[in-house]
């Protein structure tokens, strides 16, 4: 079953020709049938969502989203749900509030159907580093379906639901969205309230949508973004209207190609793909040479931060425990059991990283290298309105390929990671297949706060290279 | 870059992690290779550049001095690995800190 | 011998007494039931965020104007990385290089002491250890309460000015009186709200800095006094005896009046201080630094130099006037009604005092205020009470709230004037004492004393005394 898409669902429940129960009923059966094999989820929160889905039909709750089913990454807080963040530190923990994001999407009636895999503190690029086992790619269950959000961006591939939120820190809704053949999209740093999302590194997160088409992606945005009291790095601008813009089309928008992400590094089926739809726009290459530097940047910046942002999971008042006689021996033992190997490297480099007589050299030069980076989009945006790259420079990976050797695993985000490091909106929109039969993504990338633009561009791009390949799921029959 | 096992000692004496040595040698071997592609940047002359530590250019954000309700003990708790007389309960603390009394 | 130089430094934590902490809306009040006050910004729990509390940040401006230091055009929040049970999230959102307030001084009694820098932190919770005498070695276990956790706190470090114990205590108490006349900390050390830590050191006189010792667990400011004396006799000794002082931090001990060695921690310190993503810089707008700069009353030293001038009071009578909250504003009020300023101090600081400490009461506590003040000395003046019956009034006032009218006319106090009333007693005891009498007339003019006092006892206090006085000189003269 391909899922209609949010729009359509809005829709059709609102000329009475469907309900919000038997929407939800649909798809909880569809996951049922699938997930067995894809595992997208980690918990399906069926009787909640009906609960929802009958206040929907009853006109208790409305909204732009009215029975729209969302699966929500494992790293944004429900109260009363238990939240994993993939890891087994977080054993048991049901937080007592609900994030921001979540929040409004359910005011806008949409209905959190489940909570989906993850690489382990949104650490990964595979979804293999799950405490809980990975996920697959929907596409072709020896693949990976990318991460960190790779159960989200694989429950909309798989036709579970027709949108979920994932989080990006350094390309993780949009790498996986191009593994996986779907929409993924990295709204302006500060757009989306972080409040309620587990931080992996601060100055970097963004929570962002996954969807079949550009429009849903656009109509979760609107309901998600805006100034939230509760995240001091929330920005008070405007949105704008992004859904409306969708129809406004590319004319006179000026596109660049940034040489530095689409060079040696990108696979040559990526690199044919990415050639043929950008020589349609007429895209001009442009040279943004601190993004050699972005990757060695990015993995001091988000170990560093990863590194104090998880020194709270300590036994004391949440989560694992292993006991011992005294304080410090019981904290070392339960994060000793708690993380995984993965969350364990990169708390050791970036502890490393900020300790006495590093921080200069490693975390100190690789903030200088953001402010380069950021000038460079800065420089870039005045010559071009968007920038183009593959989002990922290969396809889907097999499961277990890259485990063993962290370098090439960080590899996958070489061009998703110059977006979060000066923190602009950015999307990831299907392109094509390789010859494998696995999905190519597109990556846009537009200046800050502008939105508007980036979702117009997509839309129009989204409309020329008419992608409709479908995964073909195990007893789809499709 | 070369790390050895005794900095992947003390790093993880400073990180609260154990690890046997076997994971110590692959931690060494790991972390020096990250941090020998990440030693490009080390080497990038970059004095006169200015660190960004925000993408965002937003200062002065505060709330005003109003009390909003807190959790209830019972809610508090409630995930507590041990818990006795409304406290989080944890084993006996050697070590003194700035905060002891 | 002894030619030896002291050198120390003072570090003082005050908790701010803001409606709410640092980061979130939890209450800020000392002694409620554990865990009440707690949220999950406060309890560090996952994905929640700090958001600065606007109070916080003009009263750490406050108390940068009154020390007279400079005001930061723009500073940071930085994390200090440590792991405590007591601390939730395992890291202290603090100022690291960039405090909102530096360069500043405090005249005391003594010396100036320069001050380095205020700066905005938070408050951890507070452990309890249990076992065999609470004591933190011997315990079994510990427990923790958060409702401390996060609330404000500024750091004020001086410079190495202070050269004696006794000029230690006179800066801390000086800086106390500062900040209690902000009005923005309770500052009392008993409850923690203000807490001192020293480093002292000895050294030749014009030779390098020695090496310091650090002292915790001062818990009043005569502590403060005592421990450092303790250990300045401490470190001449081994100085004196041609041994090196180590460095290390030590507790003072109340009990046996002696520092002792802390235990000494495994690892150096190494706190890994980084700019806090989770909150954006502080700039203290210009305008908002002049309001706070008009707001800020007459501060401690300001107020003795006019009470000197104005009011002709000695160091010791302003000392004691302005030793206890509410007491000098009573006397300015019944100054400005009349009373004469010595007057109303002597009052104050003698009477009304030792009545307040008696009953272990505060000022406004008691019955007593400016205008029934300067009513009892407007009496006293007048000759209608005596001294003696006015501290009786006194009492009553203090006691009952009554005006001083009211307490003369229930009580019948009002002293004898009429002069046929008292001529007729001083005629019967003249007589009824006949050799008294003979002796005074010849020469022993000390026992008019004795007839007046005769004369007070038969008219039960009430008669005025220079009328007496006046009665009995001519009655007895030859």
């Amino acid at each position: 079953m391909r899922a209609r898409t949010a729009a359509g669902i809005v829709a059709s429940i609102r000329s009475g020709e469907a309900t919000a129960t038997a929407t939800i009923a649909t798809h909880l059966a569809e996951i049922e049938r699938t997930d067995g094999e894809i595992r997208a989820f980690l918990e399906v929160l069926g009787d909640l969502a009906l609960e929802q889905a009958r206040a929907v039909d009853d006109g208790e709750v409305t909204g732009p989203l009215a029975g729209v089913p969302v699966a929500i990454k494992d790293v944004l807080c429900m109260d009363g749900i238990a939240t994993t963040c993939g890891s087994k530190i977080l054993d048991g923990w049901r937080p007592p509030y609900t994030a921001t994001a979540v929040r409004r999407l359910i005011e806008s009636g949409a209905i959190p159907i489940g909570k989906t895999n993850m690489d382990e503190f949104a650490m990964g690029s595979s979804t293999e580093n799950s405490a809980f086992g990975p996920t697959l790619n929907p596409w072709s269950t020896q693949h990976v379906p990318g991460g960190s959000s790779g159960g989200s961006a694989a429950a909309v591939a798989a036709g579970h639901v027709p949108v979920s939120l994932g989080s990006d820190t350094g390309g993780s809704i949009r790498q996986p969205a191009s593994l996986c053949g779907v929409v993924g999209m990295k709204p302006t740093y500060g757009r989306v309230s972080r409040y309620g999302l587990v931080a992996f590194a601060s100055s970097l997160d963004q929570i962002g949508p996954f969807s079949q088409t550009v429009e849903d992606a656009a109509l979760i945005y609107v309901a998600i973004a805006g100034h939230d009291p509760m995240d001091s790095t929330s920005l008070p601008e405007p949105l704008g209207d992004p859904v409306g813009a969708l129809s406004r089309g590319i004319d006179g928008l000026r596109f660049g190609v940034v040489t530095e992400l689409a060079g040696d590094a990108i696979d040559p089926e990526v690199a044919a793909v990415f050639a043929a739809v950008t020589e349609g726009l007429g895209a001009r290459e442009v040279s943004l040479p601190s993004f050699t530097h972005a990757l060695s940047a990015y993995y001091l910046i988000a170990p560093a931060e990863a590194s104090s942002n998880l020194a709270r999971f300590d036994g004391v008042r949440y989560g694992l425990r292993i006991d011992a006689d005294d304080t410090t021996t019981m904290m070392c033992r339960s994060r000793e059991a708690g993380f995984g190997p993965e969350v364990k490297r990169r708390i050791m480099l970036g502890t490393y990283a900020l300790s006495a007589g590093y921080y200069d050299a490693y975390y100190g030069q690789a903030q200088k290298v953001r402010t380069l980076v950021a000038n460079d989009f800065a420089r870039a945006f005045e010559e071009f309105d968007i920038l183009l790259s593959p989002t990922s420079p290969t396809t889907a990976f097999e499961i277990g390929e890259r485990a063993a050797d962290p370098l090439a695993m960080y590899l996958s985000d070489l061009c998703t990671i110059p977006a979060n490091l000066a923190g602009i909106p950015a999307i990831s929109i299907p392109a094509g297949l390789d010859s494998k039969g696995l999905p190519i993504g597109l990556q846009l990338m537009a200046p800050a706060l502008e939105e508007e633009r980036l979702f117009a561009a997509a839309a129009e791009i989204e409309a020329r290279i008419a992608f409709d390949a479908k995964p073909n799921l195990l007893g789809a029959g499709t | 870059m070369t790390i050895t096992p005794d900095d992947v000692h003390h790093v993880a004496k400073l990180a609260r992690l154990n690890f046997n040595e076997e994971e110590v040698a692959r931690l060494a071997r790991d972390l020096g290779d990250i941090l020998q592609h990440a030693s490009k940047i080390a080497e990038l002359d970059l004095a006169g550049v200015e660190p960004t530590a925000h993408p965002i250019k937003l200062k002065n954000v505060w709330r005003p001095d109003e009390v909003r309700p807190s959790l209830t003990p019972e809610q508090a708790l409630a995930n507590a690995p041990a818990a006795e007389e409304n406290k989080f309960r944890v084993p006996r603390i050697l070590e003194v800190e700035d905060s002891e009394e | 011998m002894s030619s030896f130089e002291t050198v120390i430094g003072i570090e003082v934590h005050v908790e701010l007494s803001t409606n709410t902490k640092m980061f979130c809306g939890c209450a800020n009040e000392f002694g409620a039931p554990p865990n009440t006050n707690t949220c999950p910004v406060c309890l560090g729990l996952p994905g929640s965020l700090p958001v600065i509390n606007e109070q916080a940040v003009r009263d750490a401006v406050k108390i940068g104007l009154a020390l007279n230091c400079e005001i930061a055009g723009a500073c940071l929040f930085h994390r200090k990385n440590y792991f405590y049970p007591d601390m939730p999230k395992d890291f202290q959102i603090s100022q690291y290089d960039e405090p909102i307030c530096y360069d500043g001084y405090l005249d005391v009694e003594g010396g100036r002491v320069g001050i380095t820098r205020a700066h905005m932190e938070e408050d951890t919770g507070k452990s309890t250890h249990i076992g065999e005498d609470g004591r933190i070695h011997d315990a079994t276990h510990s427990l923790i309460d958060y409702n401390r956790a996060g609330v404000p706190l500024i750091e004020i470090v001086s410079r190495p000015d202070i050269t004696s114990p006794s000029h230690a205590r006179a800066y801390a108490t000086e800086l106390r009186n500062v900040l209690r006349s902000l009005g923005v900390s309770d500052v009392k050390m008993e409850e923690g709200s203000m807490r001192c830590d020293a480093n002292i050191s000895l050294r030749e006189p014009g030779s390098a800095l020695g090496t310091k010792v650090e002292i915790k667990n001062m818990n009043s400011l005569r502590s403060l006094q005592r421990a450092l004396e303790y250990e300045e006799a401490r470190q001449r000794e081994i100085l004196e005896s041609g041994g090196a002082v180590t460095q290390e931090t030590r507790h003072w001990n109340e009990a046996d009046c002696q520092t002792h060695s802390m235990r000494s921690k495994e690892e150096a310190f190494d706190y890994r201080y980084f700019p806090e993503p989770d909150l954006v810089p502080l700039a203290p707008p210009p305008a908002l630094v002049e309001e706070l700069r008009s707001s800020i009353p007459e501060l401690p030293a300001a107020r003795r130099a006019r009470l000197a001038s104005e009011w002709s009071l000695t160091d010791q009578q302003i000392s004691t006037l302005t030793s206890v909250d509410g007491l000098l504003e009573i006397v300015s009020d019944a100054v400005a009604r009349g009373a004469d300023p010595v007057t109303a101090t002597n009052w104050a600081t003698g009477d009304v005092l030792a009545k307040l400490k008696s009953d272990s009461i505060d000022a406004d506590q008691s019955g007593l205020n400016g205008h029934k003040l300067a009513d009892l000395c407007a009496l006293v003046a007048n000759g209608i009470l005596s001294t003696k019956l006015a501290k009786q009034v006194l009492i009553t006032i203090m006691e009952t709230g009554k005006r001083p009218g009211q307490i003369i006319e229930e009580e019948g106090l009002a002293q004898v004037t009429d002069e046929s009333e008292l001529a007729a007693i001083v005629e019967s005891i003249v007589n009824d004492n006949p050799d008294e009498a003979e002796r005074y007339r010849a020469g022993e003019e000390k026992l008019l004393g004795f007839f007046v006092g005769q004369a007070m006892k038969a008219t039960r206090g009430k008669g005025n005394p220079q009328t007496l006085n006046e009665l009995i000189r001519s009655k007895l003269r030859r």
